[in-house]
């Protein structure tokens, strides 16, 4: 009997509104998977995940070193904020987490909203958060689809078998 | 575990349609699941396949990205050759693992 999903997962609509690596990732590879298993995917990029689809922010995104509770050295002791708020030391750990999410295989920023509209995705950018920052359309990724209000997204997240995910 | 027939061969496969015995796959019994997908195995496809068959006899994981990056096919043409979950419906076709790849 080969199995079936009795009330299979239909749509998946990820919204994204932090800019540090680990939370644009997440929402990446969350909506990345949902494309791969064919489901319906929309993303919606708010306030700080705006740097996420800003092309000059995009290739640039750090994780914090300073009162971030669960950064490690490589030995495994605790990350001294004291250390994290040397200059550089932030570029420095955030770069080095981009190498080796390169090593992975990982894709870099826009290769992955690229991946995701390839395989049928849609990416929002929120019109609240898109004034606020006085950003233009030009300013966004290639592969955003429109700059929508949470209300308009909302109204795009209908049907059984949604879920809408906040990260 | 259940038995189904492909072009005439018996493959046991595991409760997702992936075959257990690997080295029975042939390219008949591709074109017989794919069939069942709808889908009409063309060139393209066989190269694709071909790609990931070599990948896992490399033991290489297989990721989407590899695939746009093979030359073969790139990733909107990946996703219309096999449309839906186009890494496992590929594998599956393809006598290969399900993928266990998060990218």
């Amino acid at each position: 009997m080969i199995q079936k999903e009795e009330f299979p997962l239909k749509k998946v609509c990820l919204i994204c509104a932090k800019g540090s690596i680990e939370d644009v990732y997440a929402a990446l590879v969350m909506a990345n998977g949902a494309v791969m298993e064919g489901i319906e995917t929309k993303v919606f990029f708010t306030f700080f995940g705006l740097d996420a689809i800003t092309k000059k922010q995009m290739t640039k995104l750090h994780t914090a070193t300073v009162g971030n509770p669960a950064m490690r050295m490589p030995n495994g002791w605790a990350f001294p904020s004291l250390l994290g708020a040397i200059p550089g030391v932030e570029a420095g750990v955030s770069a080095m987490m981009r190498n080796q999410m390169e090593q992975l295989d990982i894709p870099t920023v826009p290769e992955f909203l690229e991946m995701i509209t390839a395989g049928g995705g849609e990416i929002f950018a929120c019109k609240l958060a898109v004034d606020m920052f006085k950003l233009k359309k030009e300013d966004l990724s290639d592969e955003v689809t429109d700059i929508i209000t949470i209300g308009e997204f909302y109204g795009l997240c209908g049907g059984q078998g949604t879920q809408i995910i906040f990260t | 575990m259940t038995q189904l027939t492909y072009a005439g061969v018996v493959l046991e496969v595991n409760e997702e349609g992936y075959m257990l015995e690997k080295s029975q796959w042939t390219k008949e019994i591709a074109k017989a699941i794919a069939q069942e997908a709808n889908i009409e195995l063309t060139e393209k496809h066989f190269e694709v396949i071909e790609f990931l068959r070599d990948r896992v006899a490399k033991g290489e994981s297989l990721t989407i990205r590899s695939i746009g990056k093979s030359g073969i096919v790139d990733i909107k043409g990946f996703y219309a050759l096999f449309p839906g979950a186009p890494l496992k419906l590929a594998t599956r076709i393809g006598g290969l693992p399900k993928p266990v790849s998060c990218v």
